[in-house]
């Protein structure tokens, strides 16, 4: 039992920022069936904030990082998608390809290729008693911090007006713009609310792995994109708990394969990935909203 | 009676494909018109290319003299335009309560919007009754009650509907039908689309008849029933036209 609350913490942990991660990839894709491959980018480069700003004050980064992600993710909604807006959603995952290489090239060229230190958070570099153990302060706070986004946001598309127009444009984009529904609006906020999460993501994720190179967001991303498979395309309850559980398995594999398999670990992830798809192709959560718009 | 819409050579194309060729059409101000026509004869192009679903590829539509083709989609409905598609579309997965909600995006007079959300909730029990559950678990009908309601929650001064009888028993396509009248005692103007014809022209002011993507045919109930080329104009001109 004393073993198992840092190995569920430590699991929780990763588990929440893939979850964070799902969610924000699965936001715009519920909204306008883009499979966003720069959110890797949209992780990236506030990270790259912390590392420029890592002399400055903690609230100043962190402040800085939310700003810098938001605004790259209304530039490239501008910029890049905003054009192609009801083109095919293949057209679409390969433009963000296109944004996904343009940025990580501009951040080797910026900043080169090698490892940049970073530890936006080093005060909470030790630990505090829980259950009887000592538990890494770093990694409880990442937890902690995945459950109030985790509710924060599901009171926020449960109850608020942008919340209801998000779900209801996610369900049927035509018949919402009927109503009145501004399309422009709610893709803004999708890619708002997708960035500020990206940008918590790399803030805890920086913390916990220490320094920060130009495919910094991609390790995560695509896991969180396998996740948000797993969990079923376009729904989001099933994006955080196809990430909360891809995260946690990680995690489990790495603590109990016997050492000699654990550089294998992630293919007995995918391994399980392709059991859960073979029982259930259309995801554990299917969507209902994938179908014809009028 | 003055014209609330006024539809001048409106022209929709699919490719190379004509689905309306210059359709001239006025709807007045408090009238119900219907639009009946076989199955692809472009009715529901009509409504999509007046809402802007659809681009229209020439011609003019003016609500109240405001042009209306080319403003996005979602200005159509803050003109006062408020369409009811073909099979219905409810949100399904929001609840009807939040369906309902949706139909006022456009209003801020939050007092007003309450109170016609209660006023439907009294007129429909059973929406009332399921107002808490996914909309997508109610009956073709409660759907369709529900869709016209949402549609009304924006206040509009046109009512498009595409095909509301279709799918739904005899029963059901009645009430539906008493909603519009309903509706339109209260001021709003319809604009109905229906394969089904004789429903339509029962309660319509005046009925067009279109086939191939033109108008054939128009009048009053008792003007088409009396003529002769009325059977002709609904099921016998598609093959000559479609060259």
């Amino acid at each position: 039992m004393s073993n198992l609350v840092p190995v569920l913490i430590d699991a929780f942990s990763v588990g929440g920022l893939y979850a964070l991660t799902a969610l924000g990839i699965g936001l715009i894709f519920s909204v306008m069936r883009l499979a966003n491959f720069a959110h890797a980018e949209f992780v990236t480069v506030p990270a790259y904030a912390l590392f420029v700003l890592s002399a400055q004050p903690t609230v100043m980064a962190i402040s800085a990082a939310v700003l810098v992600a938001v605004v790259l993710s209304l530039a490239t909604e501008r910029a890049a998608f905003r054009p192609l807006r009801g083109i095919d959603p293949a057209t679409m995952l390969i433009a963000s390809f296109t944004v996904s290489m343009f940025l990580q090239r501009l951040l080797v060229f910026a900043f080169d290729s090698r490892l940049k230190p970073v530890d936006p958070l080093a005060f909470l570099s030790g630990s505090v008693p829980l259950f009887g153990v000592s538990v890494n302060l770093l990694k409880l706070t990442t937890v902690i911090t995945c459950l109030v986004l985790l509710v924060a946001l599901t009171l926020f598309l449960k109850y608020t007006r942008f919340g209801l127009e998000m779900r209801a444009a996610a369900e049927d984009f035509t018949m919402s713009r009927l109503l009145g529904v501004r399309a422009n609006r709610v893709i803004a906020t999708a890619f708002v609310l997708s960035a500020l999460l990206a940008a918590v993501v790399a803030v805890l994720f920086s913390a916990q792995t220490g320094f920060v190179q130009p495919r910094f967001g991609l390790q995560i991303v695509i896991i969180a994109f396998v996740a948000t498979v797993i969990g079923g395309l376009g729904n989001l309850l099933g994006a955080a708990v196809g990430g909360f559980l891809v995260g946690v398995v990680a995690t489990l594999l790495q603590t109990y394969l016997p050492p000699d398999l654990r550089p294998f670990r992630e293919a007995f992830l995918f391994l399980i990935v392709i059991v859960v798809l073979l029982f259930r192709p259309q995801g554990l959560f299917p969507a209902r909203g994938l179908k014809e718009r009028i | 009676m003055s014209a609330l819409l006024e539809i001048r050579k409106l022209t929709v194309s699919y490719g190379r494909i004509t689905a309306l060729s210059e359709i001239d059409l006025s709807v007045g101000v408090g009238e119900i018109v219907a639009i009946i026509g076989p199955n692809g004869a472009g009715k529901s192009s009509l409504l999509n290319a007046i809402a802007g679903v659809v681009p229209a590829a020439g011609g003019s539509v003016t609500l109240d003299g405001t042009e209306m083709l080319r403003l996005p989609l979602e200005e159509s409905v803050r003109h006062g335009i408020a369409m009811v598609p073909e099979g219905r579309h409810v949100l399904p997965g929001l609840t009807v309560l939040e369906n309902l909600r949706l139909g006022a995006t456009i209003r801020t007079d939050l007092a007003a919007v309450k109170a016609d959300l209660e006023g439907f909730l009294d007129a429909f029990p059973i929406l009332r009754e399921r107002r808490g559950e996914p909309a997508g678990r109610l009956s073709g009908g409660e759907q369709q009650m529900l869709v016209i309601a949402r549609a009304l929650m924006s206040r509009p001064r046109l009512l498009m509907l595409d095909e509301p009888s279709l799918g739904l028993a005899p029963r059901i396509v009645g009430q539906v039908y008493d909603m519009i009248t309903q509706t339109r005692a209260r001021g709003v103007t319809i604009l109905v689309v229906e394969q089904n014809a004789r429903r339509a022209l029962s309660v319509a002011d005046k009925t067009h008849v279109l086939n191939g993507g033109a108008i054939r045919l128009s009048g009053t109930a008792e003007e088409l029933s009396g003529n002769p080329q009325f059977e002709a104009a609904y099921f016998g001109l598609r093959a000559s036209v479609d060259e």
